[in-house]
């Protein structure tokens, strides 16, 4: 038995404005590129993809499944600015055939740093997740594909979660493979699905690129791939983001007819079907523990959080991010939390990252600056005038534990 | 690799009897092509011919005078007076005396120019007296390839490649819009026009050089090939804290000429945006030029006289503690065609921060850039490095490993094979005629 286990990722950050230390207002967004780019990622590939994912669902009738992790962040965006991509995500969830899972609200890296903060955020996802697609998510997926041990156990000990997800790292995994279930280390219930990267990259990333002996990629050799896995795993967990689709890979290179044949040519073998995280989950057992004491992601080759934590630029601003957290906390401010909140978007520090920077190499999906440089003085600005908005609370509300 | 095509150069005096950047990287280049095995005959114009022990076509090679061995590389002297870029009486008595380490830097290695003032009815005749003695020196003489440095050599490059069907590479380093803005002298805006055009191939020392011939020469794309300069450190001497000025403030270094080509005028105006928002941190504007007396002014005007320090024109050790003690380069310039000068400092562990008017803005990465005219930003990136110590160090040793990245080497290996297809080409033309 191999089951297909889709899980796509769908997120947009509010990209800040640039922003110099001159500047008094207080509104760091950039309103109308992020309004532009969400337009633009809706009609090149949300809609599309949601379209095709609704005809599949009803072709199948039952038998093709998947899943979404869609960020609050971008489910605000949508009903600001595309409430009919949220309409659509609304009719798939209706469908009956697929699963929303949590995450936090702002795909923040505050497991790291803020156990509160996290659960803060995670809480006020699953009730978004709730009010909007009539579903309680039982399956987490941290930002980016954060993991550690510690986060497994404070999922378990939130209660609430059946699953988390992780990347198929193979230093973690060492001789295993990831198309079995695992528990993590120190956890009793909670089961831990890994993606298979090599499966799933081949979709994301080597799809389009015509170097690849593999060029170009057809359904059924893809099934033939999946097939393999036959009688030596459960589930080929297949995780990546939306924007794969008509995105990172254009309408051109052929990727929608690609999945518009897939679950077909899946569904031919009499012992493949598709299953949802959940259903994974609670289909297989776990067969051993997976220990993995420092985190890890999916992002880059080194699958590790460097990609947002790797130089001193980036730990300066999360670090001084997080100090704010109780001085933010303590106005009692909405509008202030909320910024605050928008700052700990993850994408605001991978826009910092120097990694093969001065190879010409960016990291830049939509960076709204050219350098990890102008990044990090912009974040850090924004950042100046965020603090002089507490200090103002602080003047006018004096600390009372402070007399 | 068999690099078998012969050259005939026209370039310039090397450092350190010239100062100009154009010297500089002639020096630069050559020596590389020295290594790398690749056969030139070297036409250098000489203000004094005793040195050398010839006059005008002395076939002496330069290796016994000049401390750099060379063996593939050949020289033969002009007599002339032509300097490359030097205004008379400005800058030549600059350099003497300045040897030591650091020497070439700045106002030395980089006072490129005469304003258009500057040009001398005397100095047209010098460029034709060149090109005539050039064309008796290339007549003893056998080669594949012409290449000529800069517009002074163009007339010189046109004669002896009608004289002997040579393919001609002329090389671009900078271009009279850098040097005079849109005040350009139309006398060598015809030159430099004609001999991009006479040319089989247009070297440039960067895209932002490239699209200014493309747009303001009217060259055709496809004949100008971009090859980045490379670049050659002076081990930056390093003195002990104690033999330094004492520093208080935080200290923004400008260092290079105070010309309209390096926008003195908006380093100024961003040093007053920024101590709007800080007070212990000073200017420091190093180095000579028609515009010192009106930035002094305008400092004072600013009302800032008092946070900026004008030292003229530094020399030898002097630069290298200039460059010790500060804790931002700026270098603002309205047009430059490459850029040395931000490496130097990087080198000396210094960030920078750099215009985007500026070839090397293309291909150094961990700089801040800015438009030259957008204070805001400049003073914006400025405040940030003085105090926000991570991004200062990231700057810093990113950059300073970034700096090893321009080699000569590289340079004349791309140069090499750019005469290759150009011989060819004309090869074929002549075999298809």
């Amino acid at each position: 038995m191999a089951s297909v286990c889709f899980y796509f990722q769908v997120h947009q950050p509010y990209r800040l404005r640039p922003f110099t230390i001159f500047e008094t207002g207080n509104d760091y967004f950039d309103d109308f590129k992020n309004n532009e780019i969400l337009r633009k990622v809706a009609g090149k590939c949300y809609l599309p993809a949601n379209a095709l994912m609704l005809d599949l669902i009803e072709r199948y009738a039952g038998q093709f499944k998947i899943a979404y992790s869609i960020t609050g962040v971008l489910l605000e965006q949508l009903r600001q600015a595309a409430p009919e991509v949220l309409l659509s995500f609304q009719w798939l969830a209706e469908t009956g055939c697929v699963e929303f899972l949590a995450e936090t609200y702002y795909h923040s890296l505050s497991s790291l740093f803020s156990p509160d903060e996290f659960a803060h955020q995670v809480q006020m996802h699953v009730e978004t997740i709730e009010q909007l697609f009539g579903q309680t998510p039982r399956v987490f997926r941290n930002t980016e594909l954060i993991y550690n041990d510690v986060l497994a156990e404070r999922i378990e000990q939130m209660g609430s979660f059946d699953a988390i997800l992780a990347e198929g790292v193979d230093t973690v995994l060492g001789y295993r493979s990831c198309n079995y279930i695992y528990r993590p280390n120190g956890c009793r219930r909670l089961k831990l699905l890994l993606k298979n990267y090599r499966l799933s990259d081949d979709i994301a990333f080597r799809f389009s690129n015509r170097r690849w002996n593999q060029w170009p990629l057809c359904a059924e050799t893809f099934a033939r791939w999946i097939n393999a896995v036959n009688g030596n795993g459960f589930a080929v967990n297949l995780f990546m983001d939306y924007e794969t689709f008509g995105e990172h890979q254009w309408e051109d290179t052929g990727i929608f007819e690609f999945l518009r044949k897939l679950p077909e040519e899946i569904l031919r073998h009499p012992d493949n079907d598709f299953k949802t995280p959940s259903q994974v989950a609670s289909a297989y057992e776990a067969v051993g523990t997976i220990d993995v004491p420092h985190p890890i992601s999916w992002a880059d080759t080194e699958r590790d959080i460097s990609a947002w934590l790797g130089n001193a630029l980036q730990q300066n601003a999360i670090a001084e991010l997080y100090q704010l957290e109780q001085r933010v906390k303590q106005t009692g401010d909405a509008a202030l939390l909320s910024d605050w909140r928008k700052l700990q978007i993850s994408d605001h520090f991978y826009y910092m990252c120097t990694k093969y920077f001065a190879d010409g190499d960016v990291h830049k999906y939509f960076n709204p600056f050219n350098s990890p440089y102008d990044s990090y003085i912009n974040f850090m600005n924004v950042m100046d005038n965020l603090k002089t908005r507490c200090l103002m609370h602080e003047k006018l509300k004096p600390d009372l534990t402070m007399v | 690799m068999n690099r078998a095509l012969r050259t005939f150069m026209l370039g310039w005096e090397f450092p350190p009897y010239i100062s100009g950047g154009l010297g500089t990287a002639c020096y630069g280049l050559t020596k590389a092509m020295d290594r790398l095995g690749m056969q030139v005959v070297f036409a250098l114009p000489m203000a004094e011919p005793m040195r050398f022990g010839g006059g005008a076509g002395g076939r002496q090679k330069a290796a016994c005078e000049h401390p750099y061995p060379f063996r593939t590389v050949e020289f033969r002297t002009i007599a002339s007076a032509l300097r490359p870029y030097v205004p008379a009486g400005q800058f030549a008595g600059s350099r003497q005396g300045g040897k030591g380490p650091g020497a070439a830097h700045a106002g030395s290695r980089r006072s490129a120019h005469i304003s258009s003032a500057h040009y001398g009815s005397d100095l047209f005749a010098a460029v034709e007296q060149y090109a005539q003695k050039a064309v008796e020196i290339a007549r003893h003489e056998s080669f594949d390839i012409l290449h000529a440095h800069d517009w002074m050599t163009f007339p010189a490059a046109m004669a002896v490649a009608g004289a002997s069907g040579a393919p001609l590479v002329v090389q671009v380093h900078s271009t009279e819009f850098d040097r005079s803005g849109e005040h350009v002298n139309q006398q060598v805006y015809d030159i430099e026009r004609a001999g991009m055009h006479a040319a089989d191939k247009v070297i440039t020392v960067s895209h932002y050089t490239r699209n200014i011939i493309l747009h303001r020469y009217g060259v055709p794309g496809e004949k100008v090939e971009v090859v980045y300069n490379g670049v050659e450190y002076d081990q930056p001497a390093a003195f002990p804290v104690e033999t330094l000025p004492v520093k208080t403030d935080k200290i923004v270094l400008f260092l290079g000429r105070i010309t309209m080509q390096k926008g003195p005028e908006y380093f100024l105006r961003a040093a007053s945006r920024v101590l709007e928002k800080m007070d212990n941190v000073k200017f420091i504007m190093a180095g000579s030029g028609d515009l010192l007396y009106q930035s002094v002014e305008m400092a004072a005007e600013l009302g800032i006289g008092h946070k900026v320090l004008f030292t003229r024109f530094l020399r030898g050790t002097d630069v290298d503690k200039a460059y010790q003690m500060a804790d931002l380069y700026v270098m603002p310039s309205v047009s430059e065609p490459f850029g040395i000068a931000p490496l130097e400092a990087l080198r000396h562990n210094v960030p920078v921060l750099i215009s985007k008017q500026s070839g090397i803005s293309e291909i150094l990465h961990s700089a801040l850039k800015v438009d030259f005219w957008d204070i805001d930003q400049m003073a914006d990136k400025i405040i940030a490095v003085l105090q926000r110590p991570p991004l200062h160090q990231a700057l810093r040793d990113n950059g300073a490993s970034e700096t090893s990245k321009f080699r000569w080497e590289d340079s004349a290996a791309r140069i090499y094979d750019i005469y290759e297809t150009t011989f060819n080409a004309a090869q074929a033309a002549v075999s298809g005629r």
